[in-house]
């Protein structure tokens, strides 16, 4: 008997444009010591269906029918103080996708750790006090006794996301959920989280449902799956047979347009359109209306379940009729760097802030950017990589003409940045930022959004600058539907495409893209990366691309410099740099990035 | 902690100091002193030998060094019409006030602070939709004519507590209860808005994750999060308190700074208006301050940078 069986789970949002169904029909189990990954992409239904199980839904959801079973107790027909006190703590433990939140600032660690075992009458004050002590340094927190005194604000995101992993575990819940626990972290440590998790998780024979968009996290690390798309569930089965034989074409679509990082670059497997609005309940298939292999009846009724409880899926494909991809991955022709041009130029820049606490206070101070030489020639994509606090956005702040250097200087097309007027340097380099949501004004349409820049420099008329939007919308491949349409009704890729069109529109040599695609899904950020390297190709465009990603950085890169505590540590052409590593840094950013390398010869067998 | 405290201290100073030249040349350059005493039909003889006597022919610098001088040292001047030192009518005034701004503060916070949280909990629900009302009657309402019905309903018709006058604690009921009530909109306001921003954050989702809920939730892990925006305000609706003094003493017939205030004005009284004015805004200085400690000793973002 399985530990958890969730059945026809449903969740509706109450919205002000109508219900939308987040979750629907969603059906799973999980054994005592078992882990599960739930994979999606956002608005896919997977942190909702989490939260209703541990009933944290927000206040316009609500559950609809369906049942949650826990050790054959229907959790349904238990009141909510029941389900807090007997459940919430010593069966079921949370840890949440935002470290530098989900801790209380006003009170001690200490406090926060041991309340809720003393409250429930498990421990006493003393045992609660050894055992947090205890599971802080099993999960690699230095000096466990002096974190017990200190605040929140006092840890960095990974020590607080190991405080918030042992406060799930002071309950000793018999299942565990992560819901993206590694989203806000840097790679490196998003490494040591995962396995620390499971290692935790064998250690006192836990069951782990892991909630993540990212595969790769993923195939590590659990031993079931299951692939959520529109509210759904549309395949699950064992690990290894999902991932390395996906029998759903969304599942294979989402496989290939995972970047790697190892062989040659190929062109990254976008999936076509959008997510589904989740506002009807459509009696089709969920996936149909972007599915490359979508027939006539997928439209007329819900795809019946195919194959057994070990692998299953919702489509009407049966495993020989799936393609192995909708067209074989075509190899990426870079142009490469034809002249030895140097487009931008930093020399020996440094940027130190200085500040003080309170107006008395002793100043302090930040070097940021240490002294850094660095060149871009013209027509290259530069990836510069590091981790948060590297000093990258600064660099690029710096670059892009919106902070100046304290020494050094920074050369654009030979001219000084500095003694540059302001859009005369905007006409030459533009840049695109790594938040779609909050870089768009939300009250003007995307003629005006894009429009903008050719307005405020006062170049043509109305008329010619809205054919010149027009023109940068094909360029980013936006449909003219759109002209008129406000950002609030486009999706993440929608919004960063609009970003680019408008960051083209005055024909800059140069754009600088800071953390470009971390915002968004896996499909969406194929799309923009196929975008990117196809406008280097076609308009010789030279991009300064900053990101964390190793994967991308393959994908895309022709250079790649990486940064550590605001100096530069090593550059070189990208293929050297990720397959020869110079410095012990970069060989460990290599280690850790989550990789899933498909089985491409696997995959192709299947569909044959 | 304690350099925070030395910091914001030397902050009020200053403040302290800036505000001692505002109101000194605010009311020897804006107004002429002299002819505020002599009255509208002073002739010019009058007021030079009005300006002697009490040395307003004296260049305003060395005017303000005396009386800032007479500050520090807790001299405030003769006041002119009740020929009493200036600093013993208002020691002697001032108890009374004290008593009423902080049972007026009082009253503030036993009716909005539960009263938001009780909108709070449930937005947009009949609770909510009542403390609204309860605010947006409180702050629509003049303050004099909700003294005025105060005293008809529940001095006259229904004859609970006394008219007027400041004998007994009975006196303070419905004074406090009127000086209390202009505050109540915003701290209630405040205290809605900041729990429910605080009920919908991360970490309450972890209070409740590991089984917190109703009450304990509340007051163990939301409240001290919400309150902290309120307790800035809160000091600075204390020091608005002894302002509204003026008007609330003077319908209840309270012998207090703000009736002292009335009355120094109507006669013209230099020395005095212009002590009460420099104390009202130390009390307001002195109520930020306090403030800014509190708000240390609640979040430790701010006592531990």
């Amino acid at each position: 008997m399985p530990m958890l069986e969730i059945d026809n789970l449903s969740v509706t949002l109450d919205l002000p444009a109508g219900p939308l169904h987040a979750v629907r029909d969603v059906s799973l189990s999980l054994d005592r010591g078992e882990s599960l990954g739930i994979v999606g992409e956002s608005g896919s239904g997977k942190s909702m269906s989490a939260l209703a199980l541990m009933r944290l839904l927000p206040r316009r959801a609500r559950m609809g029918a369906g049942a949650i079973r826990f050790d054959d107790v229907d959790l349904g027909g238990l009141d909510d103080a029941t389900f807090a006190g007997d459940y919430l703590g010593p069966k079921l433990g949370m840890i949440f996708q935002e470290p530098m939140t989900s801790l209380n600032p006003v009170y001690r660690i200490g406090r926060q750790l041991t309340e809720a075992s003393v409250r429930g009458g498990k421990l006493t004050a003393s045992a609660a006090r050894r055992r947090a002590i205890e599971l802080l340094d099993r999960v690699g927190i230095p000096e466990p006794e002096a974190r017990m005194a200190q605040y929140p604000h006092q840890l960095s995101g990974g020590q607080r996301q190991r405080v918030m992993i042992a406060m799930a575990l002071m309950m000793e819940p018999d299942l565990l959920i992560a819901d993206e626990p590694t989203t806000a972290l840097d790679v490196t440590v998003q490494a040591q989280i995962m396995e620390l998790l499971e290692d935790l998780r064998r250690e006192m024979g836990m069951g782990m449902i892991l909630i993540t968009h990212d595969l790769a996290v993923v195939a590590r690390n659990v031993d079931r799956v299951a692939v959520m798309y529109g509210g759904e569930v549309v395949e699950a089965g064992d690990a290894a047979r999902v991932l390395h034989m996906p029998r759903h074409p969304y599942t294979r679509a989402l496989l290939g347009a995972i970047p790697r990082t190892d062989g040659p670059a190929r062109k990254l497997e976008a999936i076509p359109g959008t997510v589904p609005s989740l506002y009807a309940r459509p009696e089709a298939c969920v996936f149909g209306p972007r599915c490359p292999q979508a027939r006539p009846e997928c439209q007329e009724s819900v795809p019946p379940v195919r194959g057994d409880s070990n692998h299953w899926r919702r489509c009407v494909l049966a495993a020989a009729e799936l393609r192995a991809t909708q067209h074989a991955p075509e190899a990426i022709e870079r142009a490469r760097a034809d002249v030895e041009e140097i487009a931008l130029e930093a020399k020996g820049v440094t940027r130190v802030f200085r500040s003080r606490k309170g107006p008395f206070g002793p100043p302090h101070e930040i070097r940021a950017v240490d002294d850094v030489n660095l060149d871009v020639k013209r027509g290259e994509i530069l990836a510069l990589v590091g981790e948060s606090g590297s000093g990258k956005s600064t660099l690029a702040r710096m670059l892009l003409g919106l902070d100046a250097p304290t020494t050094g200087e920074i050369l654009l097309d030979g001219t000084r940045v500095s003694d540059m007027a302001p859009m005369d340097r905007a006409g030459r380099v533009q840049p695109i930022f790594q938040d779609p949501y909050s870089s768009l004004n939300p009250r003007r349409t995307l003629a005006e959004i894009i429009a903008r820049p050719l307005a405020l420099r006062g170049e043509g008329d109305a008329r010619s600058r809205r054919r010149k939007a027009c023109e940068m919308m094909e360029l980013v491949r936006l449909p003219d539907r759109l002209l008129h349409s406000y950002p609030s009704q486009l999706s993440g890729g929608q919004r960063q495409r609009v970003a680019i069109a408008r960051a083209l529109v005055t024909d800059p040599r140069m754009l600088v893209c800071d953390e470009p695609t971390s915002a968004l899904d896996v499909s969406v950020q194929a799309q923009i990366l196929n975008l990117l390297v196809q406008l280097q190709r076609d308009l010789g465009l030279t991009c300064l691309l900053i990101t964390h990603d190793m994967a991308v950085v393959h994908q895309v890169a022709t250079r790649v410099a990486v940064m550590l505590n605001g100096r530069l540590i090593e550059a070189g052409p990208a293929d050297e740099v990720l397959t020869n590593p110079a410095t012990d840094y970069t060989k460990r950013l290599l280690a850790a990035a989550p990789r899933f390398e498909r089985d491409d010869a696997q995959t192709r067998d299947l569909a044959v | 902690m304690f350099r925070y405290i030395l910091q914001r201290g030397a902050l009020a100073l200053a403040v302290a100091f800036t505000v001692s030249l505002a109101t000194f040349f605010l009311l020897n350059v804006a107004t002429d002193p002299a002819y505020a005493i002599a009255g509208e039909d002073a002739t010019p003889e009058m007021l030079a030998q009005i300006r002697e006597t009490h040395g307003l022919d004296r260049p305003l610098a060395s005017r303000y060094f005396d009386w800032l001088g007479g500050v520090l040292t807790g001299d405030f001047g003769e006041s002119y019409y009740w020929n009493k030192p200036v600093a013993e009518l208002v020691a002697s005034r001032a108890p009374t006030t004290i008593a009423l701004a902080l049972s007026a503060l009082s009253v503030t916070i036993l009716i909005s602070i539960p009263l938001g949280a009780l909108a709070a909990l449930k937005p947009n629900s009949w609770a909510d939709r009542f403390a609204l009302g309860v605010a947006v009657s409180a702050q629509a309402v003049p303050n004099f004519w909700l003294g005025l019905i105060m005293i008809i309903l529940f001095a006259v018709t229904v004859p609970i507590f006394p008219v007027s006058g400041d004998d007994t604690w009975l006196h303070f009921v419905l004074p406090a209860f009127v000086l209390g009530a202009s505050s109540v909109p915003a701290v209630m306001r405040l205290t809605r808005t900041g729990l429910i921003e605080v009920m919908d954050s991360d970490y309450i989702r972890t209070a409740r994750s590991k089984g917190f809920r109703g009450m304990p939730l509340l007051t163990r892990h939301a409240m001290r999060n919400a309150i902290l925006p309120v307790v800035s305000v809160l000091a600075v609706q204390l020091g608005q308190k002894f302002g509204g003094s003026v008007i609330t003493e003077s319908i209840f017939a309270i012998n207090g700074l703000g009736r002292l205030a009335l009355e120094s004005i109507l006669g013209s009284d230099i020395p005095t208006v212009q002590m009460l004015i420099f104390v009202f805004a130390l009390v307001f200085v002195a109520m930020n301050l306090l403030a800014d400690i509190m708000n240390a000793a609640l979040d430790p973002r701010i006592r531990i940078g």
